[in-house]
């Protein structure tokens, strides 16, 4: 009898690789080449001049500002709830979670019109604000508060399930040889997490500075005061200037290629699992 | 030393959790739950408490206005479109990537991440490049008469675009531990390679292929970033529901908007909830 086989032969594998890369090769590669292509299409001092504008200077520090306000808050409560979450148990647990990972099924611009409802002008605290001439929505409150929305799940998640892995040994250890609760966190716990952390970070920075519709909704479009690089992005491919636009935008793909790259360094020499992330 | 720099757990939390020695569960608990609720929970119970204070009548007419449902129509039908693209597509890049080899398979399973980290509107700019009439790939499909630019069909391959990573990435751990043994048992006991596929392989993965199409799906319905560039934007005809939504606000109908965010928000939480009983299922399944 002839035996069966347990893969597929070799030209079969040979098409369903080919079909795989030409699909991925046609859906995501082209779309990022098409952006440095466009870039600098006009050549090089078009492209250097497109991004020397004072308005795009204005985005980029603006980007730069709402990541390095956002992913540290994030940081400290991602820690806070997988600390509490692994190592303790309660009831309604699996809740929290879900409840945590709520803004992932929130569509990014209703993530902005939460904020609008509560502090636009017409919101709820609106009249307040205005009267002690506070402003949240179109200024950088606002992007902040959207982004720390849109971003809230990313270190937690990637905490909880490591930390639920390590378990507590480690930190029951410590303490029983005298150790202090915050001596345990910084000695023990942190060092066997900073790996993980820094993978979340950086999945957590990638979107705080690529986020656009919620961003869009709250930031009112006020050139050089409260436009990211993504808005400043389609303000200027609205206006047809698509060497800017796409300029600006190559910044914004050459993030996104340090982030895959540094995220699969990760993946490869701590062995950290690339389970489906948004 | 002590470990008292951590504040005591208080007398309620002692009640209905576990005893732990390890300390910081009112700290750590505390500032979970208040951030939480003052970033999500309470953001969100806002949303409902103003669509609850519009009055049924007016919360139906607004939020299922004929542009709103056009727009429903055409998020859910391109989303789902994608979905099974994805669905098809995303099976077999986890196939591919988990099964074979071949030269560069890391850089490419690197690349699957590349919706995650690519801003949304670089890659709603890029696409639109591409598939506009005189684009890389809209000049071979023009002359076809296949407009893919601004119509439901450039929407679609948006969601194709944002969609991929998650099928690949739900996928690809369960057929990594589907262990071999399962194949040659089949295959020791007369079933060709296609039945060992269909009968075999297919439903074991067949949750995690479907928590993908789910997320997928979920999250092609409320994309807004990569769409609006290709859309093309036309009210009832290529006007997807997070641009309606946006439509609104920028008029200050601030009801519509929100009656049209409450609709969404309720699907995605029933699709959340599908995906987590999805999930319960296939650890049964799995004997987990």
């Amino acid at each position: 009898m002839k035996l069966r086989a347990t893969t597929e032969g070799r030209l079969t594998q040979a098409l369903l690789i080919a079909l795989a890369l030409a699909f991925l090769a046609f859906f995501l590669l082209l779309p990022l080449v098409a952006v440095f292509s466009e870039a600098l299409k006009a050549g090089i001092g078009a492209f250097v001049a497109a991004i020397a504008t004072p308005d795009a200077w204005a985005a980029i520090k603006l980007t730069l500002l709402i990541a390095a306000i956002s992913v540290p808050l994030n940081v400290v409560f991602g820690i806070a709830a997988s600390w509490a979450i692994t190592k303790f148990s309660f009831p309604g647990k699996s809740l929290l979670i879900t409840l945590i990972d709520l803004p992932f099924s929130v569509s990014p611009v209703v993530s902005g019109l939460i904020f609008v409802l509560l502090f636009g002008a017409n919101g709820l605290f609106g009249h307040w604000l205005a009267e002690h001439d506070l402003k949240i929505i179109f200024a950088v409150p606002g992007i902040v508060l959207a982004t720390v929305f849109i971003t809230f799940p990313f270190v937690a998640r990637e905490l909880i399930p490591l930390m639920m892995e390590q378990g507590k040994d480690d930190e029951e250890a410590a303490l029983s040889l005298g150790a202090s609760g915050w001596q345990t966190f910084w000695h023990v716990t942190l060092p066997n997490i900073r790996w993980g952390l820094l993978y979340g970070v950086l999945l957590c920075n990638a979107r705080a500075m690529g986020e656009f519709g919620a961003v869009s909704v709250v930031s009112g479009h006020i050139r050089g005061e409260t436009n990211t690089m993504p808005l400043h992005v389609e303000i200027l491919y609205n206006e047809y200037d698509f060497v800017g636009a796409f300029a600006v935008a190559s910044l914004l793909a050459g993030l996104a290629l340090v982030t895959l790259v540094a995220k699969s360094v990760l993946e490869w020499r701590f062995d950290l699992h690339s389970g489906a992330k948004h | 030393m002590s470990s008292t720099t951590f504040p005591p757990p208080t007398a309620r939390a002692r009640t209905w959790r576990k005893p732990s020695v390890l300390p910081g569960f009112a700290l750590t608990f505390g500032t979970t739950i208040g951030w939480l609720s003052l970033i999500v929970l309470i953001p969100i119970a806002t949303i409902f408490l103003k669509a609850a204070g519009m009055g049924w009548r007016h919360f139906l007419e607004v939020g299922f206005s004929d542009r709103a449902l056009a727009a429903y129509r055409l998020s859910f039908g391109t989303a789902a479109a994608a979905g099974l693209v994805n669905a098809v597509f995303g099976l077999l890049v986890a196939w591919v990537l988990v099964r074979y080899a071949f030269p560069g398979k890391k850089v490419v399973s690197a690349l699957v991440d590349l919706p995650f980290a690519l801003p949304t509107a670089v890659a709603g700019i890029a696409l639109t490049a591409l598939y506009s009439p005189n684009g890389w790939i809209g000049q071979f499909l023009d002359p076809l008469g296949i407009k893919v630019a601004f119509t439901p069909l450039g929407i679609t391959i948006a969601l194709v675009f944002i969609g991929l990573p998650f099928v690949v990435r739900s996928v690809e751990p369960v057929l990594a531990d589907l262990g071999k043994d399962v194949e040659e048992a089949a295959a020791t006991l007369g079933a060709s390679r296609s039945q060992t596929f269909a009968r075999v392989i297919f439903p074991a993965i067949g949750p995690a292929l479907l928590t993908g199409f789910a997320m997928a799906f979920a999250r092609g319905v409320g994309e807004y970033g990569s769409v609006i560039f290709i859309s093309g934007n036309m009210p009832g005809k290529t006007e997807i529901a997070p641009l309606l939504i946006v439509t609104q606000l920028e008029q200050y109908a601030y009801e519509g908007a929100t009656a049209i965010a409450v609709v969404m928000m309720l699907v995605s939480f029933g699709i959340l909830l599908a995906i987590n009983a999805l999930q319960a299922a296939g650890r049964r399944r799995m004997g987990a």
